[in-house]
């Protein structure tokens, strides 16, 4: 009965919204059941899997691009406090222009199409993950850089055999979170910039016929990989080698 | 006020962890909960509190059974009990607010210097101390004049010499209240310093093994004979070595 | 001393004055006739005449669309927080609604509101109500326990235990979610009137593109979002110092 329970809010809120419809007539906001038909017909026209693809395909390449560069980055920043220092104010003065500001630059150096996509997930990434990363290394206890040093270890060393495992929880939290946040930017990016994907399946269905169903169901297959992604990330964090950086407060 | 336990019995899951304790504490009497860790003397003093239903068995405080939290008993936890984002006035207050404003005024002012924090009325906790965060908790507990005070191992997070002097200010102000005090403690010496008598608890599951009267005189010197030999009782009796 | 407070501010100053001269530099250098230099944007912001109507535009919806989250927000967290049954039931929902770009609730925000301001309003709304339900639901469970304990044992009603306990001990990590959602509705903010308004600086931007190229006033207005959202940044920083005990 209690594994129940979790069901009953979306239950409540899919019998809200069947209501609300209910009682709107003419309304162009579409009912469940059409939501839900929309859907069977973007996988019967085989456009399901190909949105979802390209999606998550520039959503990959855009965040492990920015993998590659942050944790280096990040790790570099978190040890080198005079570096950090003297770059904050550009880190600081980035973070708050939404990625998708950048449209214009990314049309005027890659075009409109995949490669712009990526480029605005690659930013959208970035700096939450040197963020993330340098944070984790402030928080790296200091007896235990202070034990690698003790034994000898080269700055590469120490690098490679204290700094990255004592980081890798956190940094996991931080790139869960972060792969959140260009699963989001996706979408948005996909609005403006291409032709194709969930976030072009909305633009589209909108201006191309007012098919608000399928604007839901788009809306739904987004919402539903979201919550599959994150939960993928969150199997990482089960890890047996990684639980000891999880005490529970 | 007097406490009675009659026949408390508590189980988590499968395990039993305190199986049948009675107990009657007089009025005015200062009783310490003594065992080793696992032994339940915390979740007996919890069920004495009321925020813990026993599974079999009653406490009864007067002749009233107790039946879930109450300000006519109140618990005194470690230090970081006292709110944060109070001051010591604020803290001792806190429990205040059926009385009056002067009636206030005057409550704090009398418990502030009983418990020697006279000058820091308007200090957050997070300036004082943590012996002067344990007196401020105490001060908290007393203005609201209950007849029964718990406190569960009030010291335990202080250093050893503040320990010391804590325990004489608690038998201080004990002396001065007159309140029943039942006290939760692990630690044997500290057990026979403060109190009247001595429950000593076994563990696993806890039962009431032996009850030791401490029938030493305050002030009490440690190297009064009688308090030695006291104290060895209770060592033995929890099956303790005697040298390291 | 001197020299720590020296490095602190020369070092960082040194380093944005020399990024800026390398931008010019390299502007200079190429040869471009699209990419602006530094005084090109300078100069670019500074005539245009609606600059401040459009600030002031975006100012206008994000306060209001964040506002309103945080006034519904808060109450909804504190009791999904409370009451662990009803967290349970809502919180497959919000994990469910959560990745959904606020963008994505465009079309849905221009029927029930048409194209006007409400439209960004609403999706600012969306983007800054979940962090914090979420935040002042976390705070609300992880009070120590102590202190619930220690307000029932002096005899608090449910009412009083949550004002005079709950609401203050939650206030430090409450004040740290609504300062990280505050940062999302500024993001969110720039995204909504890239879409549907005819002013604010997130139009700027794209209407600078799509109207003439004007890439100058691109990068103004990238600059300008960044540095007002850093100075509310700043702010709400300011507020959070002196509410955490």
């Amino acid at each position: 009965m209690r594994r129940l329970v979790p069901l009953t809010g979306i239950a409540a809120f899919v019998a809200v919204w069947h209501v609300v419809v209910a009682l709107s007539p003419g309304t162009l906001v579409p009912a469940p059941v059409e939501a839900g038909r929309a859907l069977v017909e973007l996988a019967e026209k085989g456009l399901l899997v190909r949105y979802v693809v390209a999606s998550l395909f520039r959503v990959t390449w855009g965040y492990l691009a920015a993998l590659f560069v942050a944790i280096p980055l990040g790790v570099l920043l978190g040890l080198w406090r005079r570096g950090e220092r003297a770059f904050n104010p550009i880190l600081q003065l980035l973070r708050p222009i939404s990625p998708l500001a950048w449209i214009p630059m990314a049309i005027l150096w890659f075009g409109v199409g995949d490669l712009s996509a990526m480029f605005l997930i690659f930013l959208a990434s970035l700096l939450p993950l040197v963020t993330s990363t340098i944070h984790a290394v402030h928080g790296i206890e200091a007896q235990h850089l202070a034990a690698g040093r003790n034994f000898g270890l080269t700055h590469e060393e120490l690098v490679r055999s204290v700094v990255l495992p004592a980081i890798l929880p956190q940094l996991i939290v931080g790139m869960r979170l972060t792969l959140g946040i260009a699963w989001l930017v996706v979408v948005a990016a996909e609005m403006i910039a291409v032709n194709s994907g969930l976030g072009f399946l909305i633009v589209d269905a909108r201006n191309a016929g007012n098919r608000y169903d399928l604007v839901v169901a788009g809306m739904i297959l987004i919402g539903v990989i979201g919550v599959g992604l994150d939960l993928l990330m969150r199997q990482l964090e089960r890890l047996p080698s990684l639980r000891w950086g999880y005490a529970t407060g | 006020m007097k406490v009675e336990f009659r026949n408390i019995s508590m189980t988590y899951g499968t395990n039993l962890v305190l199986d049948d304790i009675s107990l009657s504490v007089a009025e005015g009497e200062f009783v310490c909960l003594l065992g080793p860790s696992g032994c339940g003397k915390s979740t007996l003093l919890n069920i004495a509190g009321g925020f813990v239903k026993p599974e079999r068995g009653e406490v009864r405080i007067g002749d009233e059974p107790v039946t879930g939290p109450d300000p006519r008993r109140i618990f005194v936890f470690q230090e970081r009990g006292v709110f944060p984002w109070l001051t010591v006035e604020q803290n001792i207050a806190f429990g205040l607010f059926r009385q009056t404003e002067a009636e206030r005024r005057s409550r704090v002012a009398h418990y502030v210097s009983l418990v020697g924090l006279r000058g820091f009325e308007k200090a957050y906790p997070r300036e004082l101390s943590g012996g002067m965060k344990q007196r401020l908790e105490v001060a908290r507990a007393l203005a609201v004049d209950p007849d029964v005070l718990y406190l569960d191992e009030p010291f335990g997070a202080l250093d050893s010499i503040t320990r010391l002097q804590m325990r004489r200010e608690l038998l201080r102000i004990w002396q001065a209240e007159k309140k029943t005090i039942l006290f939760v403690t692990h630690d044997i010496d500290e057990s026979v310093q403060l109190a009247d008598r001595v429950v000593v608890l076994s563990a696993r599951p806890g039962r009431l093994r032996r009850i030791v009267d401490i029938d030493v005189p305050h002030p009490r010197d440690f190297s009064d004979p009688r308090y030695i030999a006291l104290r060895d009782e209770i060592f033995c009796e929890i099956g303790l070595a005697h040298q390291v | 001393m001197r020299r720590e407070l020296l490095e602190r501010i020369a070092l960082p100053l040194g380093v944005t004055v020399a990024l800026i001269a390398a931008w010019h530099l390299a502007v200079a250098v190429s040869g471009t006739s699209i990419f602006p230099a530094p005084a090109d944007v300078v100069r670019g912001l500074g005539e245009q005449p609606r600059l401040g109507g459009y600030i002031r535009d975006s100012l206008f919806r994000v306060a209001s669309g964040y506002l309103v989250a945080v006034v519904l927000g808060i109450p909804i967290g504190l009791a999904l927080g409370w009451w662990s049954g009803l967290a349970r039931a809502a919180n497959p929902l919000i994990q469910m609604l959560r990745p959904i770009s606020p963008l994505a609730w465009m079309p849905l925000a221009v029927i029930w509101f048409g194209v006007s301001n409400l439209a960004p309003i609403f999706l600012i709304f969306l983007a800054s109500f979940f962090p914090v339900v979420v935040a002042t639901m976390n705070g609300v469970r992880n009070i120590p326990p102590m202190y619930v304990q220690a307000g029932r044992n002096f005899g608090l009603s449910t009412a009083a235990l949550l004002r005079r306990v709950v609401l203050p001990a939650i206030l430090p990590r409450v004040a740290v979610g609504l300062r990280i959602s505050f940062g999302i509705a500024w993001l969110v903010l720039v995204a909504a009137e890239m879409i549907a308004v005819d002013s604010g600086l997130g139009y700027l931007i794209i209407d600078a593109r799509n109207a003439g190229q004007r890439y100058d006033l691109v990068v103004g207005g990238m600059l300008l979002i960044g540095i007002i959202g850093l100075a509310l940044d700043g702010l709400l920083r300011m507020v959070e110092r002196r509410v955490t005990w």
